[in-house]
Formats: structure tokens, C-alpha cells, sequence
């Protein structure tokens, strides 16, 4: 009695057409049947956000979706952030500000930081502490991702913000909706 | 065990399985584990007690007590907390038929442990068994024991020939994945008129939970709080009790720090509840209590001596830049206010980087020692160095090449880290106990400078030159004296392996060196300060400030030993204010999501202000362990910050975590009683 469906499902602007259970979550589906390992599950209920995409522009926890709510979507995920093994502005600040140690909340936090880089160009350090609030991070004390994501909206100008702006067509909708109300913050 | 082809498929299949059980009477927390006649968990323990060590008699030490000026005591409890890694525990095990290997990836810090203990349940000898530690996402000590998943699922792939994989989710790790910190502390201490300790009394109560953890057993927590107990202080008597006491929950192992978080806690309260009633403030009574510079080597009550430090230093230092000298009007002035602030100090001595000799007073079946390197340098004059620590995140790969670039005159890009891998590395007990930048790094360093030697000797054929007069810089040997004089590093290196024709007879080969290293541990030492504030209307502690003087050696990554420090920082406040595991009265685990157990986020953590040096003559790189002090030092820090805020009130905080409930309704009742001043 298998209950599957056929989705549509873009990835790093890449088109995939595949089938998959009704009950699977996007995150298994980027992870399993797409192998795009870069996407982490550190909960599976929403909280910790290393599973953070980027979901039509928009970030989303992939754990707490499924397959099919993506068909026809456009999904960015961690590994769409470099170019010809070239980091990113982000990335590169992540590794000179220590924003990470084991690493694997890093991507969640690449993801939230993209996001949150792209509607905020010119952060305080409030702003910043309020938007990565909504992942966790177990190693660092968060001083180096704060640091990071400073460091790269500094360089932000235009240049920066163009380099990580979102691939074509991948906002449309997105309208006034702030993407950060979306990821879930949790501060306490 | 269910095994299926898809973990959905798998929890199906467990959904299906039906167990009846006959319900017993749990016993689930230290109270009703020790009462008269409690159930045990286990026939025959007396009392649920798996280890009870009493400290030596001391015919006089009750009469210190009646004759002291000053005695201060309290029943002191923290909470049960999870290291919760962000990567839950996983391994995948497989059977290769032709190498007639068993191979085990498992998320461990311990990679040779995993191998020995598996080894022995499946019978077949460790040669056969290959386990890989991949990028390990976090361990805390959660991954320095081994975990019955470990063993299991290596007989699954056994009997079934097939690979076999298992992950854990967040419930299953919060509910049944190695917890820690969950005591009790009835402690007494009794000063002079001035101020100075004169004994020290202990009653140490762990909850180590239902089983005993593979390798370092439910000794752990009760014997590490029975033998540092005294801290970083002049202590002239001490005595003690330590229990592990068992219960229906999930096992203790090592979390980061283990009990010392928790006894540096109650040492730091117990000197700012003695400088309250003595009359001087939080860092006089330090000052007078403190190891000082021309102490050292002093050994303590327990016999464990303490290498030099600075214990007065950092007090200090850390004094000055929290400005403690005006503290006590700011705090006036704010409580005219009616706002309620603090400021706490936690000063701590922590023991690191020990081997074998440390180890085996604590008899165990299974002893960890010390650390294995062995270096290869290849015919383009790279350097492979193979460890037996195993990092997970903490940027060993960094550091251990910059100690054999150091050594060996060349480039830190040049060299390439191994660990976490039984088939590539040599013998070694893996990453815990702030070990590694001590042991690794010192064995990386003694096989460093054994590879060096190495490399002059063949240079010293193709410069025509003594090896003793010859020096290695900047990836070039040379004559010293001479740097006009030189072959590369790389040169010599291609000589040894292609060009052997070069050099006497002999010298045909590889550039290979291995090292051990296995000393008796050295202390680094830290003052923190807090200042908080209370907000009276929710009991709700906002940290406005945050200053770690450490002292850790010689620092050989600023970056990295600050990124350990403020990660340490962030889990020493979850224990102070945020995380506790909590059971109900049958025994059911009601933490068992990120929602109730409350790890903090960047909105709880603040930025903590770092200040960095002793040389230490113990350790081969005169580096100290550091990985842990952080997570010690908070709790301490915060709770006399918060129980300095509210001292006017007459409100004690001796119970972690310092919750707003219990705070709010401590503010209450004691203005109910007309505590309040302003």
C-alpha cells in the first residue's frame, strides 16, 4: 500500500523529478533521494534549524515540510552557496571569524544568515543576534557566527549582497513577507 | 532490535512490537533512592548505592569546626543535564567478507575505545575490526563512553552480512542517551576571623542513573568532586564522602567539565557566603585563600599537586577589569532604583592533559593513558601526522600542524592531520578530559623533533656538514651560521625516497617518527565575573556582562582557545539558568523535545570578554588543557552574581539552574517578610 507522488522539485537550480512517499519530509528527500547531504537534522521538530532551505527565497525548516509541499518549488540548499569550489563572502567569513567548530549546525546557520543578509543589508548587532537566534549552536557560544555574519554584511555594499542574492525567479511572491517571521525565532 | 530496509519502515515495525510490562516502583531521584527500604534498582545494592568512598578520619577535625569563628554550609543541588551535541549518535557497521573486516563508522570521540569494547563482546580480534570516527558533529563527553547501539548494531551487520545503520533523534538522545550533573552537595566550611579557610566538609551525592557507563564507569562524577573538591584554594583540612547512587534513568557518563562545574559552584558560594559573614568582599576573601605563586608545586588534602598558575593573578586581573572596587555603590544606587543588580566572581583551578598515573588511582577495568603521533614526511617534503586524539570540532587538524610546522621549519599548509580512523592512526585514547593539545601536541611534537633530526642527517650528506650544526627554517635546512648554505627541505626529503644514490649507503628509507607522550597533567586556572540583573517582576536573569581571565599555558591558537572558552562559557550558563532533564514521580521523561529542554540561543548567550598566560613545566608545548574550564567556571559566576543582587533580600541561590520561577517566588516571599530596603 505504497502512497507516493510524483514532485517536481528544483534544487540549487537544478530540476528534479522524482517519486516519493506522502509522509517524507523535504529534509529526507533533499538528504536520501537527492544526496544533498549538506542539509543537516539535528531535531526533527523545527527548533534547532541546521535543517534551515531556502524555500521559494524564503527560509524554512526542511524537517518540518514535506517532499510534496515542494513540488514545483525552488529550493536552495548549503551546497549552492559556493562557486567552482570558490566560498562565498559568508562562507569565507564564517572561517575567519570562527563561526563554526564541528560544523554541523553550520549549514542551518548559512542558510539563515542568506536569508537574513538579503533583506537586511546593513544589520546591527541586535538585528543580527535577533535573526541567528533561531538556530542553535552547541560548540561556538555564537560570538563567531555573530562575528561572521557582521563581517560579511560589512562587505555588503552592493557587492556582497549581489554575490549572495538569490538565483533568478526564486523570490517571486515573496512580497512584503519578512522570510525571518517565517524561520521561527525562539529566543527565551 | 528491529531492522528494516528504511528507518520508517523500522519504527513501524517497533510500533508492531507488543511488550507487556509488569510495572515496578521506580525510583527516580536521590531522595527516594535512599530512604529506608527504597526499591532497588538493582538486587543487591544496599540503599541504590554503587560506590560509597570515605575520605581518611581526622580525629580533630569536628573540633575545628565547634572553635571556628566563622561556619558556613548548605545543602546544595544541580540539575541533570544532556551534552545534547547537535549531531545525535549514529554508526553504520558492515561486513567486508573479503577483507574478513568488520568496519564501524560511528559518531565517537573515542574511536580505539569503541574498538576494544566491541572486540570483546563479538569475540574476534581487533585487527578485524576497522572503526572510522567521520567529522564527529560535537561530543561533550556524550561520545567519549561507548553506547550499547555501538555494540549492537555491529552484531546486526554480522548476522545479517548486510550493512546496518542506526541514527538517533533528538527524543532518543534527550531520553535515553548519557546524561550527567545531576548532585547533591551537603558542604560545610569553617573560616577564621579573617576570612581564611580552615576545613572543609563534603557529602557528595551523584545520580548516575540506571547502568555504569564503558569506560569510565559510575566512578566518574562522585570520585572527580571527592578529589578536586578543594580547588584552587589553601585548604589545611579536608573530608569527605562520594557516593553514585543509581536510579530508573538514563546513564551518566563524562559531560564537559564533569562535577566540576558543580563543586566549583559550591566552593565560590560557600567563600561568598563566608566573606558576607566575615565582612569583606568577593575577591578579599580569594586574595586571602588563593594558592599563591610561591607555593607551587603544592599538593592538596587528596594528593594531587597542583603545577604553578595564576590563581592571585587572574583574580586580579579580573577584579580590575570588572571594576569591583566601585561595585558596591553601583549596586546601591541601583537597588534605589528598585533594579536588581549583581556581580559574582568564580575562581578555579582545572586539572588537565592527565595520563596513565591519574587515571589508575581511580581502578578502572580499562585505564586511558597517554598519546601516540607518528609523522611521515612524503618525497615532496609534506608531513603526515597520524594522532590517536580524535577532534570534533575542536580544530585539532589546526593545531597540531602548526606544532609540527614549528618543529619541523615548515609550512602549516604542508602538513596534513589524520585522526579518528583505527587502520591509519596509532594506538591512542581519543579526544576527552582536555587532553588533547596537551598529550597529542606533546606527542606530536616529540615525533616533530625526532622527524627533524632525521631530516638534518640526510641534509647533513648533501651539505657536507655536521647535523649538529645544521638548523631548519622556513622549509630550508642550513648550515648555521651559513644560510647561504642550504638544501630544502623538499630536496632532502626526494632524496631519501628517489634518489637514494645520493646519500651513503643506508640512508635509503622513509622519514618516519613516532612518539609518545603520557604525563601526570597540569592545571590551567581562570577567575570569571558576572554581572547580572534581576528583573523582580519575572525572577528572569538577563547577563549584562561577561569577563573569563584564563590561564592556559602557552597559547598556540588564540582563536581556537577562545572559541573553546566562549563555547564553554554558553554551556556553563545553560547549566546555571536554562537546561535541566526532568523526570515525573513514575519515572517518565517529560524533557524529551528542544522545546522543554531549553539549550539557549544567541538572544541568552552574551559576549564574553576574554583575557589571556604561566609557562607549565609538565607539558611538552607548555600548553594547558582548556577545553573544559569555561563550562566550570559560569555557574559559579552567575550564581553569586545573582545571589549578590538579591543578598539585601536575604535570598541564598544554591540550587542550579537558577530558574525565574523559583527566583520570582523567592522575591516575594521575602518582600512578604518586608525584605525589601529601597
Amino acid at each position: 500500500m505504497k502512497d507516493t507522488h510524483t514532485i517536481e522539485i528544483t534544487v540549487n537550480g537544478r530540476v528534479h523529478e522524482i517519486e516519493v512517499e506522502s509522509r517524507r519530509t523535504l529534509a529526507d528527500v533533499l538528504r536520501h533521494d537527492l544526496a544533498y547531504t549538506g542539509t543537516h537534522l539535528g531535531c526533527e521538530h523545527g527548533i534547532c534549524g541546521a535543517c534551515t532551505v531556502m524555500l521559494d527565497g524564503l527560509p524554512a525548516r526542511s524537517c518540518l515540510l514535506f517532499g510534496v509541499q515542494a513540488d514545483g518549488c525552488e529550493v536552495e540548499t548549503v551546497e549552492g552557496l559556493e562557486s567552482d569550489g570558490q566560498l562565498n563572502p559568508l562562507q569565507e567569513a564564517f572561517s575567519a571569524h570562527h563561526g563554526l567548530q564541528c560544523g554541523f549546525c553550520t549549514p542551518g546557520f548559512l542558510m539563515l544568515a542568506t536569508a537574513f543578509l538579503r533583506e537586511v543589508s546593513n544589520p546591527t548587532d541586535e538585528e543580527i543576534r535577533e535573526a541567528m537566534s533561531s538556530n542553535l549552536c552547541r560548540c561556538t557560544g555564537y560570538q563567531g557566527i555573530i562575528d561572521a555574519v557582521r563581517a560579511a554584511a560589512g562587505r555588503n555594499g552592493a557587492a556582497a549582497v549581489e554575490e549572495m542574492a538569490a538565483p533568478e525567479g526564486s523570490r517571486s511572491g515573496v512580497g512584503s513577507v519578512s522570510p525571518l517571521r517565517d524561520a521561527g525565532g525562539h529566543g527565551q | 532490535m528491529v531492522l528494516a530496509d528504511t528507518p520508517h519502515a523500522a519504527e513501524d515495525g517497533a510500533e508492531a512490537v507488543k511488550i507487556e510490562y509488569e510495572p515496578l516502583q521506580p525510583v527516580v531521584s536521590l531522595d527516594t533512592a535512599l530512604v529506608e527500604n527504597a526499591p532497588t534498582v538493582h538486587e543487591g545494592t544496599a540503599n541504590n548505592v554503587l560506590l560509597d568512598v570515605v575520605g581518611p578520619e581526622d580525629p580533630e577535625f569536628e573540633e575545628v569546626f565547634e572553635q571556628a569563628p566563622v561556619v558556613v554550609g548548605a545543602t546544595f543541588d544541580s540539575g541533570r543535564q544532556s551534552a545534547a551535541p547537535m549531531e545525535m549518535r549514529a554508526c553504520l557497521a558492515e561486513w567486508d567478507a573479503r577483507e574478513d573486516t568488520l568496519v564501524l563508522h560511528t559518531s565517537t570521540q573515542v574511536p580505539y575505545v569503541v574498538r576494544t569494547a566491541v572486540s570483546d563482546v563479538l569475540g574476534i580480534p581487533q585487527q578485524r575490526l576497522r572503526v572510522i570516527a567521520p567529522d564527529v558533529g560535537g561530543g561533550f563527553g556524550q561520545k567519549c563512553v561507548v553506547g550499547r547501539e555501538e555494540v549492537l548494531v555491529p552484531i546486526a551487520a554480522q548476522r545479517t552480512g548486510r550493512p546496518v545503520k542506526w541514527a538517533e533523534d533528538r527524543q532518543e538522545n534527550l531520553t535515553a542517551a548519557f546524561h550527567g550533573r545531576e548532585q547533591r552537595y551537603e558542604a560545610r566550611a569553617a573560616f577564621d576571623e579573617e576570612g581564611r579557610i580552615l576545613a572543609l566538609k563534603a557529602d557528595v551525592l551523584c545520580d548516575v542513573g540506571a547502568y555504569s557507563c564503558y569506560p569510565f564507569t559510575c566512578g566518574v562524577e562522585p570520585l572527580m568532586a571527592a578529589t578536586e573538591m578543594p580547588g584552587p584554594y589553601r585548604l589545611p583540612r579536608y573530608w569527605y564522602r562520594t557516593r553514585a547512587v543509581t536510579t530508573n534513568k538514563a546513564p551518566m557518563a563524562p559531560y564537559r567539565g564533569v562535577s566540576r562545574p558543580q563543586f566549583t559552584f559550591v566552593m565560590e558560594r560557600l567563600m561568598q557566603k563566608a566573606a558576607k559573614r566575615v565582612g569583606i568582599d568577593a575577591v578579599e576573601i580569594r586574595r586571602r585563600n588563593l594558592i599563591s605563586a610561591e607555593e607551587f608545586p603544592y599538593e592538596s588534602q587528596t594528593g594531587v599537586v597542583y603545577d604553578p598558575g595564576s590563581y592571585l593573578e587572574s583574580l586580579e586581573k579580573c577584579a580590575e577589569v570588572m571594576d569591583a572596587r566601585g561595585w558596591e555603590r553601583a549596586r546601591e544606587d541601583a537597588h534605589r532604583e528598585g533594579r536588581l543588580i549583581g556581580l559574582g566572581f568564580c575562581s578555579f583551578a582545572e586539572r588537565t592533559g592527565y595520563g596513565t598515573r591519574a587515571f589508575a588511582l581511580r581502578k578502572m577495568a580499562v585505564t586511558p593513558g597517554g598519546d601516540n603521533a607518528r609523522l611521515r614526511m612524503d618525497p615532496s617534503g609534506h608531513v603526515t601526522v597520524s594522532v590517536g586524539t580524535c577532534g570534533h570540532g575542536q580544530g585539532h587538524q589546526t593545531t597540531l600542524a602548526q606544532i609540527a610546522a614549528d618543529e619541523l621549519g615548515i609550512s602549516p599548509d604542508h602538513i596534513t592531520v589524520r585522526q579518528g580512523d583505527t587502520e591509519s592512526t596509532p594506538y591512542g585514547w581519543g579526544t576527552f578530559a582536555s587532553r588533547s593539545a596537551v598529550i597529542g601536541g606533546g606527542a606530536t611534537k616529540k615525533a616533530a623533533a625526532l622527524l627533524a633530526e632525521r631530516v638534518k642527517e640526510v641534509a647533513s650528506h648533501m651539505l657536507e656538514a655536521a647535523p649538529g650544526d645544521l638548523s631548519i627554517a622556513d622549509g630550508k635546512v642550513f648550515v648555521n651560521g651559513s644560510p647561504d648554505r642550504f638544501v630544502t627541505v623538499a630536496k632532502a626529503a626526494r632524496a631519501v625516497h628517489v634518489e637514494p644514490h645520493l646519500l651513503p649507503e643506508g640512508e635509503f628509507g622513509t622519514l618516519d617518527a613516532n612518539a609518545g607522550f603520557d604525563p601526570p597533567g597540569t592545571f590551567s586556572n581562570a577567575t570569571h565575573g558576572a554581572v547580572v540583573e534581576i528583573d523582580p517582576e519575572t525572577g528572569a536573569v538577563r547577563i549584562d556582562r561577561y569577563v573569563v581571565v584564563e590561564d592556559c599555558g602557552v597559547v598556540i591558537n588564540p582563536m581556537i582557545v577562545d572559541g573553546q572558552v566562549r563555547g564553554g562559557v554558553a554551556q556553563g550558563i545553560a547549566s546555571a539558568l536554562y537546561e535541566q532533564l526532568v523526570y515525573d514521580d513514575e519515572g517518565q521523561p517529560v524533557t524529551s523535545t528542544l522545546i522543554d529542554y531549553s539549550i539557549p540561543t544567541t538572544m541568552e548567550i552574551p559576549p564574553v570578554e576574554i583575557f589571556l598566560e604561566t609557562p607549565c613545566e609538565f607539558s611538552e608545548t607548555g600548553a594547558k588543557g582548556m577545553g573544559e574550564g569555561g563550562t566550570i567556571g559560569a555557574p559559579g559566576a552567575i550564581a553569586n552574581a545573582v545571589a549578590d543582587a538579591l543578598s539585601h533580600l536575604g535570598i541564598e541561590v544554591d540550587r542550579l539552574p537558577i530558574t525565574p520561577d523559583r527566583l520570582w517566588a523567592a522575591i516575594k516571599e521575602s518582600r512578604a517578610h518586608g525584605g525589601v530596603r529601597s
